[in-house]
């Protein structure tokens, strides 16, 4: 299952890379791309997983960008 | 906004009390430090706030924390005015860098706004509603008014109008439309009312898909951008690991080295550690290249292949529907012993009834109108032509086999091997010949020699055709290689060799019409379709879609590839550049605390207002 979210608020490149790659690293993620220009996040994830995956990405956005806040499209 | 609003309001308050604290200079110590202490507190509080957070959140090497300890150490080596300072400019440029950001996205925005906001519908009871495009159907009715845009695809049932396409095409001339005619979605109406049947859902309408993929396209990431981020991962712990050992080993290797001194050459090295620069400028500079591109009627759909066309070294060219107009048209008639019109007139009837494309163009080129009344006992012999009735005369059409078939003695045409050419006979009797030929585009040959101009070493031209016709459009167009004769798969066999014959680094570029040629397209390193408006295969198959039936574009496309590049490339040197050169200076002891801001922040604010100049790309408009 494939899911955009976008990220209100996100002003640091940087630390739009380090959400990407932490979020790649949750159990289940096969894919992650975060847009930064776009403010969009694309996670490609197994469907049984997913709701645990959402979960994750938030606290990951949380604990890099605790402005930003996350919602689905 | 209200965010920012905050910010500055705090911001400016602090730097009023700094500059207090720096005009007043009061002789007392302790008054002094309390007023930097307290414009440190209210410009940088957050900053602290956030940093001690993070820490027990397990992020070391956050921004914020370095900042801090880089504010705090100058505070400790007495440093009040420079920890002030660079917490100051640092907000300031973060502030600055957000609202570039911002600005830029809004730019892009407004680049991209061709998103039709609202739907006319003509309910059955014949009422007409304004809705959202999105809550429409396949099979509704839409009024579209002058000035508005196109909401869905869709058909027109009824009146006239001219468009404007540029909003998808870059083409500025308006296409005129009447009933029967496929309307995109995207495009404005210009004068005219029209009623349409919507033939396709929002989210399969054209506009929907082109912003889809324009907005998705910077999630394929170039290479440049991978290094960036790559690089960015080590290069803040490196520079803070050297900055504790700069603080700590020379004074103690060193006799007479004071602690101070090399505690603010460390300070300086956390100043500097943080890639914001680099890894912002450079996904802005792709994405305004890209919407820019978009604006010009070509839809890049990924960073990677605008990054790799500036490096195209080699490009193919499919010839029929890509260099030629792929429409047959007559472009020459020899009558024998009747006039041209007498000819052009019983041909076209004679093959009135076939939708063969050579039998369309014989129908194109009769000026008057067709009467299949006066045609009967039609006949298609086939791989020869056609035998027909026509106002009770035996006409017989066709390739020189049906006139030896009937044994009728005919003149072969000297430039046959140009085109298809038609032999006609009327009542078992020679009465002429008619060519029939591909059109060359209009701007082939300046597509050509702007490749050229684009750096574009080697051009080839690959065609199913024979090699005479392949070999004169070449010829024509300046072209430097030809393969004719051509099947589906002998095209990629083809391009295989095309490709190890060029240089590593360069990149083989192929443009077909995205038909018939997917395979193609596919093993390319960069494939684009062409007239790819309304036609999904087109643009699903390819890495970049033309949007109108232009080769120039090719060329357009490479241009702007180079100056995305070439600006990515001058903030890689300027960022790399100005904070090594800081960081050496830094690291011997010749730059201050506002060096190391300036290469902090002033060279990311110069990288994404460089950055942005992308987004000033030229439109046809």
């Amino acid at each position: 299952m494939k899911k955009t979210f976008k990220l209100d608020g996100l002003d640091c490149a940087n630390c739009a890379s380090k959400i990407e790659r932490a979020i790649k690293n949750i159990d289940g993620v096969s894919s992650a791309t975060v847009n930064f220009m776009t403010a969009k996040i694309i996670i490609e994830g197994d469907d049984s997983k997913f709701d645990n995956i959402t979960a994750k990405m938030k606290e990951i956005v949380k604990k890099h960008e605790p402005d930003v806040v996350v919602r689905a499209v | 906004m209200a965010r920012h609003r905050k910010h500055i309001i705090k911001i400016t308050s602090g730097a009023v009390i700094y500059a207090l604290g720096i005009i007043w200079h009061p002789d007392n110590f302790y008054i002094s430090l309390a007023i930097f202490l307290s414009a440190y507190i209210i410009i940088g509080g957050d900053v602290l706030f956030r940093a001690i957070r993070n820490i027990f959140r397990g992020e070391v090497f956050d921004e914020n924390f370095l900042m801090s300890i880089a504010t705090i150490g100058a505070f400790a080596i007495g440093e009040y005015t420079e920890g002030v300072a660079v917490m100051l400019f640092y907000q300031i440029g973060d502030l600055l860098q957000s609202y570039a950001v911002n600005k830029s996205r809004k730019s892009i925005a407004a680049l991209m706004d061709i998103r039709p906001d609202y739907a006319n519908v003509r309910r059955d009871t014949g009422d007409i509603e304004r809705v959202d495009p999105d809550s429409l159907a396949v099979g509704d009715i839409i009024v579209i008014k002058p000035g508005e845009r196109i909401p869905l695809d869709s058909t027109v049932i009824e009146g006239t109008s001219a468009i404007d396409t540029s909003a998808l095409t870059g083409e500025s001339l308006p296409r005129d439309v009447g009933a029967g005619d496929e309307l995109l979605s995207g495009c404005i109406n210009i004068n005219g009312v029209i009623t349409a049947r919507v033939t396709k859902e929002f989210g399969e309408s054209t506009v929907n898909r082109i912003l889809d993929l324009v907005e998705n396209a910077s999630s394929k990431k170039s290479n440049s951008e991978n290094f960036i981020t790559k690089f960015a991962r080590y290069y803040t712990p490196a520079v803070v690991i050297t900055a504790v050992l700069l603080a700590v080993l020379p004074p103690i290797l060193i006799a007479g080295e004071s602690f101070t001194e090399w505690i603010y050459r460390a300070l300086i090295f956390l100043v500097i550690s943080c890639p914001c620069a680099l890894v912002i400028s450079i996904p802005l500079s792709f994405f305004g290249g890209i919407g820019g591109a978009s604006r010009q009627g070509i839809l890049v759909k990924g960073s990677n292949y605008l990054e790799a066309l500036a490096s195209a070294e080699t490009v193919v060219f499919d010839k029929t529907g890509t260099l030629t107009k792929g429409e047959f048209n007559v472009t020459s008639v020899t009558p024998h012993g009747i006039t041209e019109d007498e000819l052009l007139e019983l041909v076209a009837h004679a093959e009135g009834y076939s939708s063969h494309p050579i039998s369309q163009s014989l129908v194109k080129a009769y000026s008057g109108q067709i009467d299949l009344s006066r045609v009967s006992d039609v006949e298609s012999i086939p791989g020869r032509g056609i035998m027909a009735r026509v106002d009770g005369k035996q006409i017989a059409a066709g390739n020189a086999g049906l006139m030896e078939m009937l044994g009728i003695s005919y003149h072969a045409r000297t430039d046959g091997n140009l085109g298809t050419v038609v032999y006609v006979a009327v009542d078992m009797a020679f009465a002429g010949s008619i060519l029939i030929s591909d059109e060359i585009k209009q701007d082939a040959k300046k597509a050509i020699s702007e490749l050229r101009g684009a750096g574009v070493r080697k051009t080839v031209m690959l065609t199913g055709d024979t090699d005479v016709i392949g070999g004169r459009v070449a010829g024509e167009l300046g072209i430097d290689k030809v393969y004719a004769g051509l099947l589906p798969d002998g095209k990629v066999a083809r391009l295989e060799e095309l490709i190890k014959e060029k240089s590593p680094r360069g990149k083989l570029v192929f443009i077909g019409d995205g038909i018939n040629d997917a395979p193609v397209l596919a093993r390319a390193d960069i494939g684009i379709a062409m007239g790819g408006l309304g036609s999904d295969a087109a643009i699903e198959a390819a890495d970049i879609v033309i949007m109108t039936d232009e080769p120039s574009k090719v060329a357009s496309a490479i241009k702007i590839s180079k100056k995305t590049l070439c600006i990515v490339k001058e903030n890689i040197a300027i960022a790399l550049g100005t904070k090594g050169a800081v960081l050496t200076l830094g690291a011997i002891g010749f730059a201050s605390m506002w060096a190391a801001v300036f290469a902090d922040v002033g060279v990311a604010i110069i990288a994404i207002l460089n950055a942005s100049r992308m987004l000033r790309v030229k439109t046809d408009k």
